[in-house]
C-alpha cells in the first residue's frame, strides 16, 4: 500500500489557506513565460484554469472535444452557484457554508478543502460580476438570492435557469481574451487518449484530432485535468452525451488513484425514463423545491387509477396526497440534500405508490405556489423549465403537477489530489468535477458551480506554481522524446484493435446494457449480493465487447463511433471499480447507500469507527485486482453526528 | 410512425456531398428528433454503413452544438427550441423530412451535418469580453445595477452561439450572434468600459470571416432557439455609430502574460 500525503496545511481551519498561500512558493514573470501547462477540459473548471494560468504568464494548451470550448457541459447546469455573501442577512458566513457542505457530504470529505472552498466562494461571484455575467438582481440593483437543499439561508446566486451556460460564459469569455493574446492555444474537436509520463512526472498528452483522426503528441511542464466526471457509466444520465471518463481512466492506469469512485449523485427532480429509444435524462432544476411540492397518493388504489389513465392528479383531493418530504423531514421539507430526496421518491415508488406509466414517478406539484404568488411569479422564476419540461412531456405544468423521478447527475468520486490538488502522479493535477475533493458522499445544490470556478480561478493558480517553482529549470519538452513515441504508439494500437474486432453489436447496445447492470446494482440501493453480481457481469460484458463490437468508418476521418467505442471500452473497466468500491464500504453514506446498514427508519447509517476514509484506488495491471489505499479523514474542527434533516 | 428521411450526406470537406434517402419505422411519437437519428444510425451500422455524422452534445437545448435545417429551416418546425428538443410527435405518420447541414460560406461543412463554427469563437476573440484578470475585484455589489438593464443583458447573453441566425439569413450575417454579445457588456456598467473598442473589433472581425450584413428581414429573430430580439442589432448599430464617432485610440496592452 502507497503512502497519501494530504499535504494539509497546520494550524487553524480558517488560516490554513491563508497560511499556504503566504508560504508557498511563487514563479517569477520571466520564468512563467518558459512554463508550459497543459488543460484539458473548457468546462468551469478547465477554461477558468486556462484563463487564469494564461493572465499570470504562463503559457497554456487547452484542449475539447466539443466544436467550441463554450460547449463544455457546465453550460447546462440551471439552478445557481453558492457563496457565503450573506447578502440576505440570513445568518450566513463561510464557517456555515462550509459545515452545510461537510454535513451534506455526510463526513466524508476533507475539513481543510471544504473550508477553503467556502473561503474562496465570495470571490468567484465578485469575479463573475466583473466579467459581466447577468445574474439576477432586485429592483434595488443589488443581487438576488435564492435556496437550495441542505440549506437554511438564502445563498444560491443565480441567472434565471441559466446559471452555469452564464458563468461558463463568463469563465469562456476570459479564455477568448488570451487565445486572442495568444497565451493559450486551442485545441478544439480535440480528445485526450492518454497522458505522457517521463520519469514519473505528467510531462503531456497524447489526443486525436476528431477532424482528420491524426494522433498528435504534446508536451508540457504540467498536466492539467479538468475533464468533468463519468455519470455516463450509467449510459442514461443528465451528462452530455460526449461527457467520458477516458483522460481521468488513462491517469488512473498511469498511477494516479482514484478516489471514492462509488460515490454518485443521482439528482432527485429529473424528467422521468419514458422508452427503450432513450439516449439521456433531463435534469429540473433543484431550484424548483423552492415552491414546488412533492408528493405521492396516500392511497394505493388511487395510485394504480393513475398508472392506468382512470384517474387525474388535480382530482386527488388534499387529504389524500402524501407530502411525504414534508411528513418525514419537518425542519427542511422539500429542501433537504438531494440523496434524501431521492431515496425517499425510490421508497415510495417501490412501495407501490409511484405515478406516471411506470409507476417510477412521483408528483412536483406549484398548484400551490401558483395561488399564492400567481402564474407570473412562477413563470419569472421558473418559465425556461415548464417550457423545457412541456416540450419533453407534452404537458403543461402550470396546469397539472410536474412527474419527476431520480437520475444520474454527478460523481463526487473521481482523481485522488491532495490539498493543492495535485494527483498521485506528479505533476498531473486534478480540478473540478474531475477530482473526488470537496464533496464527500453527497454534493450540495449548487456547489459544484463553486467547486469548479473555485479550483480554476482561485486555488490552481496558487498551488501549481508551488510545483512548477521547482521545474524552471527544466527546458521545453520535445514531444519526440521516446517516452511520447512509445504512449502514442500504445493510444494507436488500442484504436486499432477497436477497429479489428468487427463484430455484430453496436456500440451503443454495450453501452446501454453496462448502463443496465450499473442502475440495478450499483444505483440508488446497493447490497452485497448485487454488487458481487455487478462485477462478475461487468467482466463477462466487457469480454463480449472486445470479442464483438462492430464500428464503422476509419480511423482518419470524423468517426463518432469510434470516439464512442474508446470511451465505453473505459467505462466497462471503471464500471468495475465503482461496484469494488461500493462493495469495500461497508456503510451507508451520502448518495452510497447500502441496503445492509441503514436505520430502523431508512435512514442512512455510517461506521465511523471503521470507514471513514477516502478509499484511493491503485492500478495493478490489466485484469488484476486494484489495491486499496485508505486516507483517513480526521475531524478536527468539526463535530461529526448523525446527518439529521427532521 | 414510419418516415422517409432525405439527408445529405458529405464524406468530408473536399467532397461533394448528395443526398441520400433513408426510411425508418415504428418511431415513438415521444422520442426527440435526435432519438430518432440515433435509431436510424444503429441501423446503418448494423447493416455495416457508415452512419450520419451530426453535431449534439448536451441534448437539453443549451450547449449550441447541434444544427441542422430540418424541412428548409434551422432546428426545425418549431419556435423557440433546438433540434435536440424537437420531439416526432410534431411530425405525421408517412411524412418526409429533409435534413441538411447549415449553408453559410463561414460554416464549412466538414461531414454530413456538421459544420465548422470556429468563425463564431474568432468573432468573440476580438472582442466578446470584459477586460477583467482573475482576482482584485470590487465587491459583487458594490455597482447597484437596475434590475431591467440586467434582464435585458441576460435577454442577450442567453445566446448559445448555435448560428441558426446565420444559417436562417440569406445573407449570410453573424449580426444577431454579434448583437447580443455587443448588447450584453454594453448594457452593464462594467462592460461599458471597453464599448467602443469592442464592437469595432467584433464588426472588423465578422466582416473579415466573410459573414453578410443585415438587410432588416428577421429571420434570425424568427429561428432564434433562445428568441434573442432583433432589436440587438439597433443597439449595436448605435454602438457602432457612437463608436466611430468616439474613434477609440489603438490599444497597446501590457496585462497579463507580461
Amino acid at each position: 500500500m502507497a503512502e497519501l500525503n494530504s499535504k494539509i496545511p497546520k494550524g487553524q481551519l480558517a488560516e490554513k489557506w491563508t497560511h499556504y498561500k503566504a508560504h508557498t512558493n511563487l514563479v517569477n514573470p520571466a520564468n512563467k513565460r518558459r512554463l508550459e501547462v497543459i488543460v484539458v477540459g473548457t468546462g468551469l473548471a478547465g477554461a477558468s484554469a486556462a484563463a487564469s494560468l494564461a493572465e499570470m504568464g504562463f503559457k497554456v494548451k487547452n484542449y475539447c472535444y466539443q466544436d467550441s470550448p463554450r460547449r463544455a457541459h457546465s453550460i447546462a447546469a440551471q439552478g445557481g452557484i453558492n457563496a457565503a455573501k450573506n447578502y440576505q442577512n440570513d445568518g450566513d458566513s463561510v464557517y456555515r457554508l462550509f459545515y452545510d457542505t461537510i454535513k451534506g457530504g455526510d463526513y466524508r470529505a476533507r475539513e481543510a478543502n471544504v473550508y477553503r472552498l467556502a473561503e474562496v466562494s465570495n470571490s468567484i461571484i465578485d469575479q463573475c460580476v466583473a466579467q459581466g455575467v447577468p445574474f439576477a438582481r432586485e429592483y434595488g440593483g443589488l443581487l438576488d438570492n435564492r435556496s437550495f437543499g441542505g440549506a437554511q439561508v438564502s445563498r444560491t446566486f443565480y441567472a434565471r435557469g441559466q446559471t452555469g451556460q452564464q458563468l461558463l460564459l463568463g469563465a469562456y469569455s476570459a479564455l477568448s481574451r488570451q487565445v486572442k493574446k495568444g497565451n493559450v492555444e486551442m485545441y478544439a474537436r480535440h480528445e485526450m487518449l492518454d497522458v505522457v509520463l517521463v520519469e514519473g512526472r505528467a510531462r503531456g498528452i497524447i489526443v486525436r484530432n476528431l477532424v482528420t483522426g491524426a494522433i498528435e503528441r504534446h508536451a508540457a511542464h504540467a498536466v492539467v485535468l479538468a475533464t468533468g466526471g463519468y455519470g455516463n457509466v450509467f449510459f442514461l444520465s443528465t451528462n452530455a452525451m460526449g461527457s467520458n471518463a477516458t483522460a481521468v481512466w488513462k491517469a488512473y492506469k498511469r498511477g494516479a488513484f482514484f478516489g471514492n469512485p462509488s460515490f454518485t449523485q443521482i439528482h432527485p427532480t429529473c424528467i422521468p425514463v419514458h422508452g427503450d429509444f432513450q439516449s439521456k435524462l433531463t435534469l429540473m432544476s433543484e431550484s424548483l423545491r423552492n415552491d414546488g411540492r412533492i408528493w405521492v397518493p396516500k392511497l394505493k388504489e388511487d395510485a394504480e387509477k393513475i398508472r392506468h389513465g382512470k384517474l387525474k392528479p388535480t382530482e386527488i383531493a388534499e387529504e389524500n396526497r402524501d407530502y411525504y418530504l414534508e411528513r418525514r423531514y419537518p425542519a427542511f421539507g422539500n429542501l433537504v440534500p438531494r440523496d434524501v430526496a431521492s431515496r425517499a421518491a425510490k421508497e415510495r415508488c417501490d412501495a407501490g405508490f409511484g405515478v406516471g406509466e411506470t409507476g417510477l414517478a412521483v408528483y412536483l406539484d406549484f398548484s400551490d405556489a401558483i395561488n399564492r404568488l400567481g402564474k407570473s411569479v412562477i413563470e419569472a422564476r421558473y418559465g425556461n423549465l415548464f417550457q423545457m419540461y412541456e416540450k419533453i412531456v407534452d404537458e403543461d405544468p402550470y396546469k397539472t403537477p410536474m412527474m419527476i423521478y431520480p437520475a444520474v447527475h454527478y460523481t463526487m468520486g473521481g482523481l485522488w489530489v491532495d490539498y493543492e490538488l495535485m494527483t498521485s502522479i506528479p505533476g498531473l493535477f486534478a480540478i473540478g468535477e474531475a477530482n473526488f475533493s470537496d464533496h464527500g458522499a453527497n454534493r450540495l445544490g449548487a456547489s459544484a458551480l463553486m467547486q469548479g470556478l473555485a479550483d480554476g480561478y482561485f486555488v490552481l493558480p496558487y498551488t501549481i506554481q508551488n510545483y512548477l517553482s521547482d521545474q524552471i529549470r527544466v527546458p521545453k519538452f520535445s514531444p519526440d522524446l521516446p517516452e511520447f513515441k512509445r504512449t502514442e504508439a500504445e493510444a494507436t494500437e488500442r484504436l486499432h484493435k477497436l477497429m479489428n474486432v468487427k463484430g455484430n453489436q453496436t456500440v451503443d447496445s454495450f453501452h446501454k446494457r453496462l448502463g443496465h447492470i450499473m442502475w440495478e446494482y450499483v444505483g440508488m440501493a446497493r447490497n452485497e449480493a448485487g454488487l458481487k453480481k455487478a462485477i462478475t457481469d461487468i467482466q463477462v460484458l466487457r469480454a463480449e465487447f472486445w470479442k464483438d463490437v462492430k464500428i464503422t468508418g476509419e480511423l482518419n476521418e470524423i468517426n463518432p463511433e469510434l470516439e464512442k467505442a474508446g470511451r465505453v471500452a473505459d467505462f466497462l473497466e471503471l464500471g468495475e471499480l465503482m461496484a469494488r468500491d461500493a462493495l469495500d464500504r461497508n456503510e451507508s453514506c451520502g448518495g452510497h447507500f447500502r441496503e445492509e446498514y441503514q436505520t430502523p427508519e431508512g435512514e442512512a447509517l455510517r461506521d465511523d469507527q471503521n470507514l471513514m476514509y477516502v478509499s484511493a484506488w491503485e492500478f495493478s495491471g490489466e485484469n488484476q485486482e486494484p489495491v486499496l489505499n485508505k486516507e483517513p479523514l480526521n475531524y478536527e474542527f468539526v463535530e461529526v453526528k448523525q446527518r439529521n434533516y427532521k | 410512425m414510419n418516415l422517409t428521411l432525405k439527408i445529405w450526406r458529405q464524406k468530408n470537406a473536399t467532397s461533394k456531398g448528395k443526398f441520400v434517402t433513408y426510411k425508418v419505422n415504428d418511431i415513438s411519437p415521444n422520442s426527440s428528433f435526435l432519438e430518432m437519428m440515433d435509431i436510424l444510425n444503429e441501423s446503418l451500422v448494423t447493416r455495416g454503413e457508415d452512419p450520419v455524422a451530426f453535431d449534439h452534445d448536451c441534448r437539453e437545448g443549451i450547449c449550441g452544438a447541434c444544427s441542422m435545417y430540418i424541412n428548409g429551416r434551422p432546428h426545425g418546425p418549431d419556435k423557440a427550441i433546438t433540434t435536440c428538443q424537437l420531439h416526432m410527435r410534431r411530425f405525421k405518420d408517412g411524412d418526409t423530412i429533409v435534413i441538411e447541414p447549415w449553408r453559410a460560406r463561414p460554416f464549412p461543412v466538414l461531414k454530413d451535418l456538421i459544420v465548422d463554427r470556429t468563425a463564431f469563437d474568432k468573432i468573440i476573440q476580438a472582442g466578446g469580453y470584459i477586460s477583467v484578470n482573475t482576482g482584485g475585484i470590487p465587491d459583487a455589489n458594490a455597482i447597484p445595477i437596475p434590475k431591467v438593464d440586467a434582464d435585458l443583458s441576460m435577454d442577450a447573453a442567453a445566446c448559445i452561439g448555435c448560428g441558426a441566425c446565420v444559417a436562417a439569413c440569406k445573407n449570410a450575417s453573424a449580426m444577431l450572434f454579434v448583437s447580443a454579445k455587443v448588447s450584453q457588456f454594453a448594457l452593464l456598467p462594467q462592460g461599458r468600459v471597453e464599448a467602443a473598442e469592442r464592437v469595432n473589433n467584433m464588426v472588423a472581425e465578422m466582416d473579415r470571416l466573410g459573414f453578410g450584413n443585415c438587410t432588416n428581414t428577421g429571420a434570425c429573430e424568427a429561428e432564434c432557439p433562445k428568441e434573442i430580439s432583433i432589436s440587438n442589432i439597433a443597439r449595436m448599430n448605435r454602438e457602432f455609430l457612437v463608436a466611430k464617432l468616439a474613434a477609440p485610440k489603438p490599444r497597446v496592452d501590457s496585462g497579463g502574460g507580461i
